[in-house]
């Protein structure tokens, strides 16, 4: 009886609720509640603006997650290319009529909530090459017809992020964009070809950039020619990180942010902070736990049966691994400052909004990992 | 259903392997990562710490607290006055100039002042304190108050300065202090170490002499600020030393007096202890109020100041060169003793002037003192006897009987750096300097306090009470230290250096001494200055004629209480030669321009019968110094002798406490 409504794929609730993976979903609770106190630091041991929308995001956004996770993950794969089209349409509508803050127009202002589509497609994108290629053959894949779509798939978003102007998702989208592509198989000499490509544009896409890019890009190679200037960010954050030490200063106690040294904290500086405070230790805790994160979503997709499940999974265990390396190595000072959130940790409801629909997609699987998708 | 199993295969192995390098990338960058932190956190850690701590933590220094300056009875001759001044971190305002704008209309600073401000704050840190005004008058402090809601980031502040309460009576002895210039930074290692802006360092007399005593040093107060540079708490605050209070050995009373004698007047007067070179007065006339260097003097007062023709710049004690006249003929006729030149008996018969290698040289009396002998010449100031005098003993020979006695050299040393050496000729000393041979009629001038021979008043004070302590060498001071010696105890010490160098007469110097003297360098020894003490108790009587005895010429101003009883010699030192028209002409002092008038001098000690105090007074063109300056002394004398017990009583109260 239980075998065969497996086999039938009707699973009872509770059926579905014993697949769900409770390592990933433990782990993502965990970071979570992190960041939660680690926003209640940004406010200064005080339950201010920040930290409560945070909180209350987190809690409101993980509880969607898990609804979302009994989702079929069928339902994923039909409404793929849907996902990406409105998102697509969010980020024209932005292009026109978004909310301009700080010199970029990224939030369209959808009453309930200021949603930055950019961070969506960093999802969507995955969602619709999930898609694009669980039909494609293999043989096809190479094929110059088939290479056509999906570059103009992701250089539209591209684009429209970059004209913005926001750099740091616009590359992350780009990343997660071609990541996908790798893994269905793309022919190693066209990313060999195109990184050429971009080597050799460099200098004609710096010439492009504005002139806050080009200097941060600049600072990144010499931070101490501008100390109070464009390498404050890059200088403060490593005096922070550095000054943890192997315990850190301790909760609350972290005088390169309370005392305002430190940029950016809630956002993309959270890192900083929360390593300042507890350390060595506090942040390979951290690190561990997004490790084991990861493990278990590529666990996930290797076990799950349908190929859009297993692309979808290993791109998305991909693209929040880049989104974590390049903010890491970013507060560390071995990348150069671009606009980039950690996943869960950052303040931001749209960014919130797209992990926890990553991981909605990824449970899904989880749960329905026996599932085909013709 | 995926078609076709092949295919499928074929997909399932491509995403597979492409993952698995994908991981093995991960696992480079995530191990890159944590050695990032590694290098960062762990290794680096001590170097983050003090940059981050560099960041938060600020020090501010506070001016320290002068030391004080005390008169010998403990009463407060320089002290600290609290005073409201305005204070602005530039860093702290919002809107500087606003701010500025308006402190400039509150407190009326005028456009000249304003500028000196703004060009004050750009030298500065922006953290650093800007002092916008340093003494805030009662009136502009509750004004400031009243507005201050609206002036954010100035502050009303007490602070404390330095206040002279008795004003000109102690300025050329102590100075004054004015705002730490660069030279003064560039100079002292203690003033850059303590230096704050607006710091007040003396420029002059003991508080520069004494500066490294009485700066004390900064407090220290650590705050913890934040990236706006706003102070969030105090971590740390590290008070101040204040500066040693320095007591001095002047008396206030003597000096008042001193001042009040000299009112209108150019001119100085010490006094001394002969026995312990304890400065009781030390007064140099015309002062000015020191006061008004503290904060810059104005335009005026400081023209004023530098433009009276009786230039109270000088401190005339130390840096005053005079020729001392008949004030040295005391010395003369020890010298002369001294050499076996001349006997007390010596006769010398005074006609009024006396010519010799065809010059004339005149004695002020014009109609002569007859027949004299020394005690006489001495008494009556005869000028001819001395001509003589001076003729058979020598210039070298005096030379080195005014070296002896402290002439021709610095009284005080470093203390005062204005102090002048003063000169006493000698026949090597013109050739090396002038080029010329010595002449004789240069002796006989000499030997009457004229010509090339040069005193401060303070050498001739010290050079009295080298002669009135019985011929013995005395160290003068102005400060009071502990284990000084007392008046007592160097007493018994030049009793004991007399009777040693009476032994030494009789035998050779023995071995034993001389290393005793090798041992004893370093040690101020009350050397003996004389040959024969019978030479300088002739000299004393002789002075004490000059005072107490009918003719002397100071007799108009003895006291014949035997308790102030004191004995003199007055001096009068020419400016200018008297041309022969002028000596037939018989001026009178009055007729004669301002600076053609003679410097009138006076040299005493007292009480005569138990000699303490010397004394020497110089007024500038006043005349004689019969009548000018010898009954300021009959004044001194009688004030300085009533303070002695007191000052007895002081000395007793400080050895039982020590």
């Amino acid at each position: 009886m239980f075998q065969r409504r497996t086999i039938t794929n009707q699973l009872t609730f509770f059926q579905k609720l014993r697949s769900f993976d409770f390592i990933l979903m433990g782990c993502i609770f965990i970071i979570g509640i992190i960041s939660c106190y680690s926003m209640y630091s940004t406010d200064g041991g005080e339950l201010l603006y920040h930290s409560k929308s945070h909180i209350v995001r987190f809690f409101v956004f993980f509880v969607m997650m898990i609804v979302l996770s009994f989702f079929n993950v069928k339902f994923w794969h039909s409404t793929g290319y849907l996902f990406y089209i409105i998102v697509l349409g969010f980020l024209i509508w932005a292009s026109f009529y978004g909310i301009t803050a700080s010199g970029s127009q990224r939030w369209i202002n959808l009453y309930f909530i200021n949603l930055q589509p950019s961070e969506l497609m960093k999802i969507a994108i995955i969602v619709c090459f999930a898609k694009y290629y669980h039909r494609t053959q293999v043989s096809d894949v190479n094929s110059f017809k088939n290479l056509l779509l999906p570059i103009a798939i992701l250089i539209i978003p591209i684009v429209l992020v970059i004209s913005q102007p926001d750099l740091g998702t616009s590359i992350l989208i780009a990343l997660s964009g071609l990541v996908v592509l790798w893994l269905a198989g793309l022919n190693i000499k066209y990313f060999i070809y195109s990184s050429l490509i971009f080597i050799i544009s460099m200098p004609f896409v710096i010439a492009f950039l504005e002139p806050y890019q080009k200097l941060r890009i600049l600072t990144f190679f010499n931070p101490d020619k501008d100390p109070l200037g464009a390498g404050y960010q890059i200088i403060q954050s490593k005096i922070a990180i550095g000054s943890g030490g192997l315990t850190g200063k301790g909760f609350l106690r972290g005088t390169q942010s309370y005392l305002d040294f430190l940029p950016e904290k809630h956002t993309d500086f959270i890192f900083t902070l929360f390593s300042e405070e507890h350390g060595f230790t506090g942040s390979l805790l951290l690190l561990i736990l997004y490790a084991i994160m990861i493990f278990r979503i590529l666990r996930i997709g290797a076990l799950t049966r349908s190929y859009f499940a297993k692309l979808y999974c290993f791109s998305f265990a991909s693209a929040i691994f880049i989104y974590i390396a390049v903010n890491m190595s970013m507060v560390l000072g071995l990348l150069p400052i671009v606009g980039s959130p950690l996943p869960i940790m950052s303040y931001g409801g749209s960014s919130m909004l797209a992990t926890m629909i990553g991981f909605s997609i990824v449970m899904s699987a989880k749960i329905y990992n026996k599932q085909v998708i013709s | 259903m995926i078609s076709g199993g092949d295919t499928s295969f074929r997909k399932l192995n491509t995403i597979n392997r492409r993952m698995f390098i994908i991981s093995a990338a991960k696992v480079v960058v995530f191990t890159g990562i944590v050695a990032r932190l590694f290098s960062l956190q762990i290794n680096e850690n001590k170097k983050y710490l003090t940059l981050s701590d560099k960041n938060r933590l600020r020090e501010w220094k506070l001016p320290p607290e002068r030391g004080e300056f005390l008169d010998f009875f403990g009463n407060t001759i320089a002290g600290n006055l609290k005073v409201y001044q305005l204070h602005v971190v530039p860093e702290q305002v919002e809107d500087f100039k606003y701010l500025m704008i308006r402190l400039k209309d509150i407190l009326e600073i005028d456009d000249k002042q304003f500028s000196k401000i703004i060009k004050k704050k750009e030298k500065q840190k922006p953290w650093e304190t800007l002092v916008v005004s340093e003494n805030l008058s009662w009136d502009q402090f509750s004004k400031v108050n009243f507005y201050l809601h609206e002036l954010g980031g100035a502050k009303p502040v007490l602070s404390v300065a330095r206040s002279y309460p008795h004003k000109e009576n102690f300025t050329h002895v102590l100075g004054y202090v004015a705002q730490a210039s660069e030279s003064d930074l560039a100079n002292s290692e203690i003033i850059r170490k303590n230096h704050v802006p607006g710091l007040r360092v003396g420029k002059i007399g003991l508080e520069k002499a004494f500066e490294n005593d009485l700066i004390g040093s900064n407090g220290i107060q650590r705050y913890e600020v934040n990236a706006y540079g706003k102070r969030i708490n105090q971590i740390d605050y590290l008070e101040g030393k204040k500066g040693k209070n320095l007591r001095l050995t002047i008396d206030t009373e003597v000096q008042k007096l001193a001042n009040e004698l000299l009112v209108g007047k150019s001119g100085s007067i010490s006094v001394m202890d002969i026995y312990t070179g304890d400065v009781i007065a030390m007064h140099s006339s015309p002062s000015f109020d020191p006061n008004l260097f503290l904060y810059g003097i104005s335009h005026k007062d400081w023209q004023d100041i530098r433009e009276n023709p009786l230039k109270p710049l000088i401190n005339k004690t130390v840096a005053g060169l005079y020729s001392p006249g008949s004030t040295i003929k005391p010395l003369v006729a020890l010298s002369a003793l001294e050499n076996d030149v001349i006997s007390p008996k010596f006769i010398v018969r005074c006609t009024g002037k006396m010519e010799m290698y065809g010059q004339t040289y005149h004695c002020w009396k014009k109609k002569g003192h007859g027949f004299m002998n020394l005690r006489d010449a001495i008494k009556q100031s005869c000028d001819t006897y001395f001509y003589e005098a001076a003729r058979k003993l020598g210039v070298d020979r005096l030379n080195k009987t005014g070296l002896k006695f402290g002439l021709g050299e610095k009284v005080f040393g470093k203390t005062f750096i204005d102090e002048k050496k003063g000169l006493v000729p000698s026949t090597q000393w013109k050739k090396d300097n002038l080029g010329f041979g010595w002449v004789l009629g240069e002796t006989l001038i000499t030997g009457i306090g004229q010509g090339y021979i040069q005193t401060t008043p303070l050498q001739l004070c010290l050079m009295t009470a080298q002669l009135a302590n019985g011929g013995y060498k005395i160290y003068p001071r102005i400060r009071v230290e502990k284990n000084q010696d007392t008046a007592e105890q160097i007493k018994a010490k030049m009793i004991k250096t007399a009777i040693e160098k009476k032994e030494n007469e009789n035998s050779t110097i023995s071995p034993i001494r001389r290393a005793q003297d090798f041992l004893n360098i370093g040690q101020k020894e009350h050397t003996v200055l004389y040959r024969n003490s019978e030479n300088i108790k002739f000299v004393l009587e002789a002075m004490w004629g000059s005072t107490n005895e009918v003719r002397g010429t100071s007799f108009g101003s003895r006291i014949d209480d035997k308790k102030y009883q004191f004995a003199g010699k007055t001096g009068t030192s020419q400016v200018k030669k008297i041309s022969e028209r002028h000596r037939e002409l018989e001026l009178k002092a009055k007729d004669v321009p301002y600076e053609e008038r003679d410097h009138a001098l006076y040299i005493a000690f007292g009480p005569y019968k138990n000699p303490r105090y010397a004394l020497s007074i110089i007024v500038e063109h006043g005349g004689s110094g019969s009548t000018t300056a010898a009954p300021m002394a009959k004044k001194l004398f009688k004030l300085i002798i009533d303070r002695h017990e007191e000052r007895e009583k002081i000395i007793k109260q400080n050895l039982t406490i020590s």
